[in-house]
């Protein structure tokens, strides 16, 4: 090799360099810009949400989240009941989606033989595909009238009965409400959770569960005590996004709550959430403070979601320190 | 006129209007319940006279905000504005067609027309008060009927809207109760019942709840095939709906000593009359800035009033009668434009 190429490889290769640089420099400015941008829009929305509550806020005050009124005659306006509501209907489709969610996923890692885990699998994932809107009509013109004629009658005559948790069932039935929203919350939640609790489960190595079942575990205790310790981070991550999608589902709820602004002690009555309420009145809202109040109950919302995610994270924070140490 | 001069007219017409009478579109956004009828009227208009209509049905409370934004050539309400805000915001607004509402109920063997309620009745069963299909109250207006104890559904609007102003207009005109626990508006605190969003939402509620009950534009409940009841009205008649009886409504309002047109036509007087009917209104403002375009607007409507009538009807709307006609478009007079000139000179172009 001459001097003379040398000296030219490596001036070529200096160039490349320099070239390089340049386009590394104008994609650093380009994602730098596109991550400012995401923090501009939520900046953008915190504060056209907070100057747009602003006259709902200074009308009623504290009061406002702790007030059941919903009067739009008299220009009272309370946001509890929808707060009660997103709350409950999320609340129940948690009690009932992560159990069903759990089991499945623990069937199709642990013990469904091999040709049917792939089926099953997909047709889980399918549930996720359905628009939410299909979920609302199957609830009100399906699964709504069905519960009223044949699960909400026996409900409320036995479990109605009980002293105390009666008053959580009284009737009478009406199929619609905020047990029914609850459920088809869980079916709605129940692909997401399960999705990422299968994930989840099929990282644990197959030397640790070869390991307990060699000592002589039984299935469950390998599940318990080998499964769920090594996956616990995944599985709050999952059931934590199946909270965020219960609390903001906005069609599918408002075709089975009820939309009715009251807070009942029966889960059997009809209710209302944050986003059914602005969904079924925004259009129509006459009146700056109705609107304003309307956008209130948006950031509460926006509110109530930040809480549920900060938790989540503090959460898996404790888990992975725990975890670790 | 000579069709020589017409035609010369019309040249110069085209000159002096050149652009304006080619870009003929007007704007209006407001009121659901109007919207098959504007649509209907705007496709045969624009057939005939090449002017297109683009009406947005985003709901009377945005039909009011728009027009005070002045956004759109003319704002439509299911509520009638009251004059002095009329006043304050500088608009003006005439209604163009009548509708009527019935309501609809669920049970078992009852068949559209079997059932009859009255005012009183309604307002019980839509404050609480009456809680079976059972209860006496509704057995008394229904001698010979099996009614069942089935408890009842009932169901209202859950989105804001005209027909509940309607409706809620209707209940305090008839129950003192209903006036001061709950009032009228297009949205009220409801007592009871389950919500459902838009006609639809209430018509799909009502008839798949057993035992349920709720009010529906009388279109809403002939389309869907829906049990409508008969109502007693004011003189004390059952009656069952049509349009004749919504038309009955209309021909005892007395529009031109109402100012503002702030006339309310449920509850009406008459023996044929049915008692919830209302009327759908258009706002405009009284100040133009672009005369041409208030004129088409108004063009457009004075043609729906003079030839839209069949086509009302067969959608089940109410036509104006040519006497109210006449008295809205005398109303029209206070829409000037920059110079303080009527837009409207009485004379479609």
């Amino acid at each position: 090799m001459t001097a003379e190429t040398v000296e030219a490889a490596a001036s070529r290769a200096d160039r490349q360099g320099r070239a390089g640089a340049v386009g590394d420099g104008i994609f650093r400015a380009l994602t730098f810009f596109f991550a400012l941008l995401v923090l501009l829009i939520l900046g953008g929305v915190i504060i056209s949400l907070i100057a747009g509550a602003w006259p709902a806020f200074r009308a009623f005050g504290p009061a406002f989240v702790i007030s059941e009124v919903w009067n739009p005659v008299t220009g009272k306006f309370g946001a509890l009941a929808p707060i009660y509501g997103t709350l409950v209907t999320s609340a129940i489709a948690m009690l009932i989606g992560i159990p069903v969610a759990f089991g499945v996923a623990v069937f199709i890692t642990e013990i469904s033989p091999v040709w049917l885990k792939r089926p099953l699998a997909t047709m889980i994932e399918l549930l996720a595909a359905i628009p939410s809107i299909i979920y609302g009509i199957w609830g009100l013109f399906v699964f709504a009238p069905f519960v009223q004629q044949y699960i909400q009658p026996g409900i409320i005559d036995t479990l109605g009965n009980i002293p105390g948790i009666g008053a959580l069932f009284a009737g009478p039935p009406l199929g619609i409400g905020v047990l029914t929203a609850g459920f088809i919350l869980a079916i709605m939640v129940l692909p997401f959770i399960s999705a990422i609790m299968r994930d989840v489960f099929e990282t644990v190595p197959p030397m640790l569960k070869e390991s307990a079942y060699g000592l002589g575990a039984t299935r469950s205790e390998v599940v318990w005590q080998v499964v769920l310790p090594f996956t616990r981070v995944g599985v709050v991550g999952g059931v934590m996004l199946g909270l965020g999608r219960a609390l903001g589902e906005t069609m599918a709820v408002t075709f089975v709550i009820g939309n009715a602004h009251r807070i009942s002690a029966s889960i059997l009555q009809p209710g209302t959430t944050i986003s059914a309420s602005l969904a079924n009145e925004f259009t129509e809202a006459f009146g700056d403070l109705y609107r304003s109040s309307l956008i209130a109950l948006g950031f509460i919302l926006f509110v109530i979601t930040f809480i549920v995610l900060a938790i989540a994270k503090v959460m898996l924070l404790r888990l992975q320190k725990q975890a670790g140490g | 006129m000579k069709a020589y001069s017409t035609l010369l007219l019309s040249v110069a017409a085209a000159v002096a209007f050149g652009l304006a009478a080619q870009a003929a579109e007007i704007s209006g956004a407001g009121a659901t319940f109007p919207y098959p009828i504007y649509a209907k009227w705007a496709a045969a208009y624009a057939q005939k006279t090449g002017t297109r209509l683009n009406y947005q049905s985003i709901g009377s409370g945005g039909g009011i905000a728009q027009i005070n934004a002045r956004t759109v050539d003319f704002g439509a309400s299911d509520m009638p504005l009251k004059p002095d805000v009329l006043e304050k915001d500088g608009l003006t607004q005439f209604p163009p067609v009548i509708g009527g509402e019935v309501m609809v109920v669920n049970l078992p063997g009852i068949k559209p027309g079997q059932m009859t309620l009255d005012g009183p009745t309604i307002a019980n069963i839509y404050l609480g008060k009456i809680t079976k299909w059972d209860d006496p109250a509704i057995a008394k207006l229904n001698p010979g009927l099996k009614l069942p104890s089935t408890a009842i559904a009932v169901v209202h609007r859950s989105d804001g809207s005209g027909t509940t102003f309607i409706f809620t207009d209707y209940l305090s005109k008839v129950s003192p109760d209903w006036m001061s626990q709950v009032g009228e508006g297009t949205s009220v605190e409801w007592p009871v019942g389950l919500g459902g969003k838009g006609n639809e939402g209430v018509s799909a509620i009502a008839s798949r709840t057993l035992g349920g009950i709720g009010y529906v534009e009388y279109a809403y409940a002939l389309q869907n095939k829906l049990t409508h009841t008969k109502l007693i009205n004011s003189a004390g008649n059952a009656l069952e709906p049509s349009i004749a009886v919504f038309q009955a409504a209309a021909a005892n309002a007395d529009w031109k000593s109402a100012p503002g047109f702030y006339l309310i036509l449920t509850n009406q007087p008459g023996k044929n009359t049915w008692p919830i009917t209302g009327a759908t209104f258009i706002l405009m403002h009284k100040k133009q800035d672009n005369p041409e375009k208030a004129k088409q607007v108004l063009e457009f409507f004075d043609w729906a009033y003079k030839n839209g009538a069949p086509m009302a009807r067969s959608l089940d709307y109410v036509p104006m009668p040519p006497n109210a006609v006449a008295i809205f478009e005398d109303s029209w007079k206070q829409i000037v434009g920059p110079d303080g000139k009527p837009v409207w000179d009485g004379h479609s172009s």
